[in-house]
């Protein structure tokens, strides 16, 4: 989120889209009630089902899952024909004046450069004119042909209300009055809020979903302001955390690059991350790339990370392909190619994409160990469970040890919400049986796997010989050790560069923040985005101070925010080019004069004089990008895509099938079905009664939503003699599940290109271990396929086909 | 010093409180002809359940089945929403959920209501008992069951206007939603209200709850909804469960919530021995149907209930299970 939870209170509109938050996210929905009861704002629910937070919308419109795109650069067209745009904030604050080099163009749904047969983007041509200097060159007065403004303009055009409702399903007249509502908060006194979740980000083009939306956000002038912002829900308490610690495998920590095996050197690494200002004056913090991650590096191995061997940087692995995700693991584990593997709070049976391909590659392991304080059926893969799990356990010699691990609730230590809060927890039970933490359980194996590389070597046993391991306690670390090493602190005494008789941080002492760390090796940070979280003043995620003066919504007292206990993330752009806030009654922050105070921490230097430095401090421009560059391998601006599975052909390039740039593997392709064979959309998403898999083990979750379902408009129950209640078999061209009916007016058929497209809904919960009855789920059907930036699996748009049927076996009718 | 927590949300009081709801604040007990006027006046309490707030998330039942420590089976999907499909001894408060298409708009609205006891000011449940103390009223409204009274009879279920009561196949005693007066008597509101993330349920006096009520009325038809409302139905004289609708026109659209509850006139003209006479001909003639027009719901009462009626009637003893068995 690059707001808070607590500052939805102070919205006008809210836009739930690519989310349904009041079932997913019922708790932090409660701001959105706050709004609408005390602000008087809107809700806006665009979503393929009638969901539940539709139930309490001021309107709601169909979508069909999967063009998002189309809709929103529709609704960016409609703003920008009808004059709906925070001129002010876009002219200053965007990238709208830039000038784009000649050769950029697009057509037929493909930008210029693309190679089909690496099924990628040549992107030198997606990019700047850029100056003697070095700078960007810019058009203030949005006339240049080739400026961002008018390239937009002509990429937008073909998106008007009639091909929104072609491609989309979505009425004209509804799709109009979202707009229309929408278009009201291009004033600056009007903010509207995107909350939205997994229905954006799991689609082959999840990425420039969300972009979409960004974009017409920072038309209207709603990023940095109180109530407004892209606010990703996030799935977990701590997926948040998740990705801010670097758990994906291109990532280190604080969102630094994993090398790659091009980067065969430290200054080879650095060279294209010197980012320097793209505009005069501009701040471009990331310049500050070299001492997050040498700071990083002196955290990994402490003394052995020495200017010398540039800072222990062969003991950092390099990706020989672009990411080693979790589809790769499972295609590296059916090609014989990965043996063994840890599988730590996840459930890749239920949770992953194409079920029998899962369960193919674990079989076909030496060993997987799993780390988790419940039962899952990963763990149970092997067992035969009838139709639910129909595997012959004879066949398969997987080796499984299952290592208990304590839950939240059990531990001490801090979870990340989606709006960047670090809110430290503290044990509230004592972990049952034989279970332990992860992090006893992690010490562990590296204490023994260290003996091992001690006493017999290696091909290089360097990096695990000298990890740095300094605790009270090495086989077990204790929570509050770990934050304050992610924190970091000074190696040397760190002086003053303009005072070098004046210390700042002794040696041995926290640093305040990431702004002292320094790339000389004498700091260590663990994470640099978290530094600030545990500092001399404490364990500041421990804190609890709920006063919030004037009741912004901003609670600075209570617990953490990264960065540097910022709520608001750009939120200087808060304020107009004179640094005034643009809606006196919802100040975030002003310039006094001198410097910038107000409600939140700055996201700016706090005497960067308003008129000349730009409030997006992290991009080279010192603004934000609608048109992104080189940076996204799918394009510069968002552009309708089909999911791979689609039951229309693509408008713009009927050959084009899904995202032309995403990852497909080769045994992957021939499990992708037709619209022919499988001419029904389906879509997967999880209720509220339920948490993920966690609350099949719960009595009370069971029985509140006790058995596996999909959801079906009424007509095609009626065309395929379906009744509710009664069960159907439900099958794509990788599986098939049998569950109950659930007939109902909240999906009504789409009407898109001159076809009728049916939508299943499909709900995740159920599996065969647990107290909740047995059944599937929707990954026995979901397709392969990742997002093509990041990988993220795509859930939500996929083909089925439906007919009435019996219960599994060993199920009473 | 306050009598009775003002909000759900808060935690306990640090400072002792007032009432215990103990006997002596008994303004009713059920087949109980002289009850003592109770000793002090309570302020009347309620919750408050905006309809429109609502999202259906089913926390309120997760917390009345962990704070009443029930266990409500796992059953099936049938094809909706509610689950259970009705109220249970284990299930005390239920969503029901309705999908209803506005013919003025041609729109799909789902409508959730969260069904449970209303705490009738004047109980149909109270006045059909014929168990000595088997359901008592306190002076701040809340209706609630004595379970070791209960004999098991069912006629809490032939009173109520609302459908309410359930009698457990295991300990034939009738159970139904306390309004957490286990909670309210030490300062704390019910467990739906504390656990409903965007307070659509409320509790406080029954005066802040109307006020509170009004707001909501105002906002909902800021967004066009002209019927909106209260739900306090006068012919139960007012209830201490209210709804705030966005349809108060139509409460039938909301999973038949009765358009205007009251008792049924044989249960109302009830008194003393004629009592148990008049119960003994309502169970009578309602297996016969001969008066099944007048009570607004099916007759749930089963033949065992009948006989054990009759038994009663005739001064036989009615053997109720001891307390304390499984639900």
């Amino acid at each position: 989120m690059t707001n808070a939870w607590t500052d939805i209170k102070n919205t006008d509109l809210v836009v739930v889209m690519g989310g349904n938050a009041a079932e997913a996210h019922p708790c932090g929905f409660k701001w959105v009630t706050e709004a609408k009861a005390h602000r008087g704002a809107r809700l806006i629910v665009v979503d393929p089902r009638y969901t539940r937070t539709a139930s309490v919308a001021d309107f709601y419109a169909p979508i069909r899952q999967g063009s998002d795109i189309a809709f929103l650069m529709g609704v960016i067209r409609w703003c920008m024909e009808n004059d709906k745009v925070q001129w002010e904030y876009t002219k200053a604050f965007t990238n709208a004046a830039y000038i784009v080099k000649e050769g950029f163009g697009y057509q037929d749904g493909l930008f210029t450069g693309y190679d089909p047969e690496k099924r990628d983007y040549d992107r030198t041509s997606w990019d700047y004119e850029i100056d003697e200097d070095g700078y960007a060159v810019t058009d203030p007065t949005l006339q240049h042909p080739r400026c961002v403004w008018n390239l937009l303009k002509q990429h937008v055009d073909v998106y008007t209300p009639e091909m929104v409702e072609r491609i989309c399903g979505t009425p004209k007249e509804k799709f109009l009055k979202v707009a229309q509502m929408i278009g009201e908060c291009s004033s600056p006194t009007k903010t509207m809020t995107s909350m939205y979740a997994l229905g954006w980000t799991q689609h082959s083009h999840g990425a420039q979903n969300i972009r979409g939306m960004a974009m017409l956000q920072l038309i209207l002038g709603n990023i940095g302001v109180r109530g407004g912002g892209m606010n990703a829900l996030r799935g977990h308490s701590n997926i948040q955390g998740l990705t801010d610690l670097g758990l994906m495998s291109h990532l280190l920590t604080g969102y630094l690059n994993m090398p790659t095996e091009k980067e065969t050197d430290f200054e080879t690494y650095m060279k294209s991350r010197q980012f320097k200002p793209l505009r005069p004056g501009q701040t471009s913090y990331w310049q500050n790339y070299r001492k997050f991650m040498v700071s990083f590096q002196k955290a990994m191995w402490g003394d052995a990370a020495t200017a010398g061997n540039d800072w222990a940087y062969d003991y950092i692995p390099k990706l020989d392909v672009p990411s080693y995700d979790v589809l790769r693991m499972f295609e590296l584990m059916n090609d014989g190619r990965v043996n063994g593997y840890i599988c730590q709070g996840f459930n890749p049976v239920l949770a992953f994409p194409n079920r029998g391909k899962i369960v193919a590659g674990l079989s076909k392991l030496k060993f997987l160990v799993t780390m988790d304080p419940l039962e899952t059926e990963t763990a149970r893969f092997w067992e035969n469970h009838g139709e639910f799990n129909d595997v012959d356990t004879k066949s398969i010699q997987t080796e499984v040890i299952q290592l208990p691990t304590t839950c939240f609730a059990e531990e001490e230590g801090s979870l990340t919400n989606s709006g960047r809060w670090l809110q430290w927890h503290w044990a509230a039970g004592t972990p049952p049986g034989e279970a332990q933490h992860d992090t006893w359980i992690m010490a562990q194996i590296f204490l023994r796997m260290r003996e091992l590389y001690r006493k017999e070597g290696g091909a290089f046993p360097d990096p695990i010989l000298n990890l740095s391991w300094e605790y009270h306690d090495p086989t077990e670390p204790e929570p509050e050790e770990l934050a304050k090493e992610i924190n970091g602190r000074a190696l040397r005494d760190l002086t003053d560069p303009n005072d070098p008789s004046k210390v700042l941080v002794p040696a041995g002492k926290q640093v305040v923040n990431f702004s002292q760390l320094r790339d000389d090796g004498s700091t260590m940070s663990g994470c640099w985005i978290y530094s600030g979280c545990f500092n001399e003043a404490g364990n500041n995620m421990a804190r609890r101070d709920n006063h919030d003066p004037d009741e912004t919504g901003a609670y600075l007292g209570w617990t953490f925010a990264w960065p540097l206990n910022r709520r608001t993330l750009y939120n200087r752009a808060s304020c107009d080019t004179q640094g005034r806030p643009w809606d006196p009654s919802r100040k975030l922050l002003e310039w006094d004069g001198a410097k910038w105070t107000g409600y939140d921490v700055p996201d700016i230097a706090p005497n960067a004089k308003p008129e000349e430095v730009g409030p997006f401090i992290m991009n080279q421009e010192g603004v934000s990008r609608l048109f992104a560059r080189g940076m996204m391998r799918d394009g510069p601006f968002p552009a309708h895509m089909e999911p791979f599975e689609s039951p229309v052909p693509n408008v713009f390039n009927p050959k084009m099938r899904g995202n032309p740039v995403a990852r497909i593997f080769q045994n992957d392709v021939a499990q992708f079905g037709t619209s022919e064979e499988f001419p029904y959309a389906a879509t997967s998403y999880r209720l509220t009664e339920h948490f993920h898999y966690w609350t099949k083990h719960n009595r009370v979750n069971a029985a509140l939503q006790p058995e596996f379902f999909v959801e079906l408009s009424e007509e095609l129950a009626a065309e395929k003699g379906i009744t509710p209640g009664g069960w159907v078999r439900v099958w794509s061209k990788r599986g098939s599940v049998k569950a109950k009916a659930v007939v109902t007016k909240r999906i009504r058929p789409l009407h898109c290109d001159g076809r009728v497209v049916h939508v299943i809904g499909i709900p995740l919960h159920w599996g065969f271990v647990g107290a909740a009855k047995k059944g599937f789920g929707p990954n026995s059907l979901s397709p392969f396929v990742g997002e093509a930036n990041i990988e993220t699996p795509g859930y939500k748009a996929f083909l089925v086909n439906i007919e009435p049927s019996t219960a599994p076996a060993g199920v009473v009718a | 010093m306050i009598d009775s927590p003002r909000t759900a949300v808060s935690n306990p009081p640090t400072q002792s409180m007032i009432s215990n709801l103990g006997p002596g604040d008994l303004v009713r007990r059920s087949a109980t002809e002289r009850l003592p006027p109770p000793e002090r006046q309570l302020t009347p309490v309620a919750k408050l359940i905006d309809v429109s707030k609502c999202i259906g998330c089913k926390a309120c039942q997760s917390a009345c089945v962990e704070w009443n420590d029930t266990t409500p089976a796992i059953g099936e999907n049938v094809g909706v929403y509610t689950n259970p499909h009705d109220l249970t001894e284990n299930m005390f408060t239920l969503m029901r959920f309705t999908e209803w298409v506005n013919p003025e708009t041609d729109n799909l609205e789902w409508l959730i209501r969260k069904d449970g006891c209303m705490h009738c000011a004047d109980p149909g449940c109270l006045k059909a008992c014929p168990a000595p103390g088997a359901i008592v009223q306190y002076s701040n409204g809340i209706v609630d069951f004595i379970h070791e009274n209960c004999i098991g009879c069912g006629y809490c279920i032939k009173g109520c206007p609302f459908n309410i009561p359930r009698i457990s196949k295991t300990d034939r005693r009738a159970y139904k939603c306390t309004l957490c007066s286990d909670r309210v008597a030490v300062g704390q509101g019910p467990a739906c209200a504390k656990a409903c993330p965007t307070q659509a349920i409320v509790f406080g006096t029954k005066e802040d709850m109307k006020k509170h009520a009004a707001g909501r009325i105002e906002d909902l038809k800021s967004r066009g909804y002209d019927k909106a409302g209260l739900y306090d139905p006068p012919g139960v004289g007012g209830t201490h469960v209210m709804y705030v609708l966005h349809h108060n026109d139509k409460p039938g659209i909301y999973a038949d919530l009765p358009e205007n509850p009251r008792i049924s006139p044989l249960v109302q003209s009830w008194k003393g021995v004629t009592k148990y006479i008049g119960l003994a001909a309502m169970g009578l003639m309602a297996v016969g149907s001969v008066v099944h027009g007048v009570f607004a719901r099916p007759n749930r009462v089963s033949e065992e209930e009948e006989r054990h009626a009759e038994d009663l009637v005739e001064g036989r003893p009615v053997p109720p299970p001891p307390p304390g068995q499984p639900r």
